[in-house]
């Protein structure tokens, strides 16, 4: 059979073309990674009944139902629907039982977050879901993570933005009894921030990295965390060909709603700057920036936001990583 | 004596009470527990009874209300020390029946081991203790074991139930507060009976010393201690000397809570420890509470509030320990 099918139009709407001819792949997206269990039925009847009964759980968190027919796309679509809502994936009324609308822009992934981890300095796969439903759906490749802690577990420093979770060690002398245990996982678990002078702590504020591995460790609440959750923004970490490089500290101590603001904001930034040659218009926003410069990127990232009081910016960011070209 | 007001008449009450008394409850702290978004339950000063947690038992007990955590015991110069004044106003404390028992254990050692302690007397004759409810069996909790699960001992009993109060009077200074209201057959909220049961051994054999149990969950522990910063009876504490950074004549002596599971605990000159290893430590500690106290003072240690076991964040379960040791035992015993 000759099949006619607009094969870039697929893959915006979130369809891989498989290397076998006739064949493809739909792609679910799962905000957080963190879904009703519902969902993996839903999946499972899909793989079962269109696909080769096989799902690829991919590394950002979506499933992947291998071995669907193309000419079975618009059925496969319309059964994607409930998992669509499910999930709480933004789509426009008019694109109901048409699957995703986009898939330029990645599923927001996380880690397990503060639903279970004891390190985990907030609720990831919330975040990863406010993020998702501020930027999703768009076609401009953006990859967004957001991990608990300084652990990275979600390898966000891989990712254009990358979120990690911190919180402020807030004190009480009066509680402490001088156990040591803050200083010994402190020097274990993280970067030796802390020491004792005169049986009590002194928290080097240069050198905390904000893990809380200190509020974990203290026996008798002299360690807490701080109200406010805080964040580091880690920018511009990508994989790929030329230059795969770790994303480096912006902002730190920020909090949520600036992060999401900065990530909105960098939109209009790409809009505006990526390469007229970019194949299927996805650039990494990395290559944008070193070809603009990073002052361009900053006055569009840094538009109508207020940062904390406390929150340190990196004036100028830099990145290393492998040069292939 | 019995009364039933309303919550608005109580409220009045407590407000007066407050300005006479430091008033000190449990009180649940938003997001300052252990792990991130998780709360705790620990004493602290209240001003009206909404403050307060009547539900669930807190995680740390009402001990540090009669003995801080850090206590200066004087201050000194070159050629003088000074005590610090005692607090002035009295204090009051909400707790449950496990906990009123556990008073008693602070008394004995504080007051009727040899000698008063002269810090500990100076708060504890000014305090009065309000009897707070069992709403029902607390998590982890063995008080009718103990046999801790009631008690008469109290100055007041409060209970809250929608916008009616009703207070049980046992000491005789608040009754006139009270003698305007309806007189009520109250009867405190106690608990007859816990899920968790505990039996004590009796007659525990010397080579109790070399169960291999103490090993197996030494093994487990992590000497952070929070089993005996979380119990209500363990009284220990260590001595710090503080001179201050920019001037070393002058300072103040602390003394800080200690815990026989931490390290450092039985560090001596030339830097001989005699419990280095974590098993000896379990060992020390059950056997305090169940034997050592007892032999010595003629009942058990523990309340069985259940604290120590709820709180261990690597699932150690001293009430376990007792049980398994009990079972060994008193089985042996039997024969």
């Amino acid at each position: 059979m000759s099949l006619d099918i607009n094969t870039k139009k697929a893959k915006k709407n979130a369809w891989r073309i498989s290397k076998e001819r006739g064949m493809g792949a739909s792609r679910i997206r799962i905000p957080g990674g963190y879904c009703d269990a519902d969902i993996l039925g839903l999946v499972s009847e899909i793989a079962k009944e269109y696909g080769n009964g096989y799902v690829h759980l991919t590394t950002r968190q979506g499933f992947e139902i291998e071995g669907i027919h193309l000419e079975d796309m618009e059925a496969v679509n319309a059964k994607l629907q409930p998992i669509i809502e499910k999930s709480g994936v933004n789509q426009n009324p008019e694109d109901k039982d048409k699957g995703y609308t986009a898939s330029g822009t990645r599923n927001v992934s996380a880690c397990i977050g503060n639903n279970v981890c004891p390190f985990a300095n907030y609720n990831t796969s919330k975040l990863a879901r406010r993020i998702d439903k501020e930027i999703f759906p768009n076609d401009l490749h953006f990859k967004v993570a957001c991990t608990g802690c300084s652990n990275d577990c979600a390898k966000v420093r891989m990712h254009d933005f990358g979120i990690i979770g911190m919180t402020k060690p807030e004190y009480d002398p009066s509680r402490c009894v001088s156990c040591n245990a803050c200083i010994k996982g402190c020097n274990s678990l993280s970067v030796g921030a802390l020491s004792m002078e005169n049986y009590k702590i002194v928290r080097n504020t240069e050198k905390c990295i904000g893990c809380g591995v200190c509020i974990t460790k203290c026996p008798t609440r002299a360690w807490t965390r701080s109200k406010q959750k805080y964040y580091k923004l880690t920018i511009m970490g990508r994989t790929g060909k030329k230059n795969p490089r770790l994303g480096q500290d912006f902002l730190i101590w920020a909090d949520e709603d600036s992060i999401v603001k900065i990530i909105k904001n960098t939109y209009a930034f790409v809009e505006e700057y990526i390469s007229p040659d970019a194949p299927a218009r996805k650039e990494h926003i990395g290559y944008i920036i070193d070809r603009v410069g990073f002052e361009k990127f900053k006055e569009y990232a840094l538009k109508d936001v207020e940062l904390l009081p406390e929150t340190k910016m990196n004036t100028n960011v830099y990145w290393d990583g492998i040069h292939f070209s | 004596m019995g009364y039933e007001l309303s919550r608005s008449q109580m409220d009045e009450i407590f407000s007066k009470l407050s300005s006479h008394y430091d008033v000190y409850a449990p009180v649940l702290k938003k997001g300052e527990g252990t792990f991130s978004d998780i709360d705790v339950i620990r004493y602290d000063r209240v001003h009206s009874l909404d403050e307060i947690e009547w539900e669930k038992r807190s995680d740390y007990s009402f001990k540090e209300v009669l003995f801080p955590v850090n206590e200066t015991l004087f201050y000194f110069t070159e050629d003088e020390t000074t005590v610090p004044k005692a607090p002035e106003k009295g204090r009051i404390i909400f707790l449950r029946s496990c906990d009123i028992h556990a008073v008693k254990r602070l008394d004995q050692i504080y007051l009727k081991n040899g000698f008063e302690d002269f810090y500990y007397a100076r708060i504890r004759e000014k305090t009065l203790f309000f009897l707070m409810g069992c709403p029902g069996d607390c998590d982890g909790g063995f008080c009718a074991s103990m046999g801790t699960n009631t008690t008469n001992d109290y100055d007041m009993y409060i209970k809250l139930a929608g916008d009616k109060v009703y207070t049980d009077i046992k000491n005789p200074q608040f009754t006139q507060c009270f003698d305007k209201f309806n007189k009520a057959d109250v009867a405190p909220d106690f608990v007859s009976e816990n899920k968790e049961k505990v039996t004590l051994p009796t007659n525990l054999p010397k080579d109790v010393i070399d169960n291999p149990i103490w090993k197996d969950y030494g093994s487990r522990c992590i000497t952070c201690g929070r089993c005996n910063f979380a119990c209500p009876t363990c009284t220990c504490f260590s001595m710090q000397d503080i001179f201050y950074k920019d001037n070393e004549n002058a300072g103040e002596r602390r003394r800080v809570w200690a815990s026989c599971q931490v390290d450092g605990y039985t560090d001596i000159a030339g830097g001989h420890n005699f419990r280095d290893d974590k098993g000896s430590r379990m060992r020390f500690k059950v056997m305090h509470k169940i034997y050592d106290f007892e032999k010595r003072f003629g009942y058990s240690m523990c309340v069985g509030c259940g604290r120590c076991d709820t709180i261990c964040p690597e699932y150690i379960s001293y009430k376990n320990i007792v049980n398994r040791l009990a079972d060994e035992y008193n089985k042996k015993e039997g024969k």
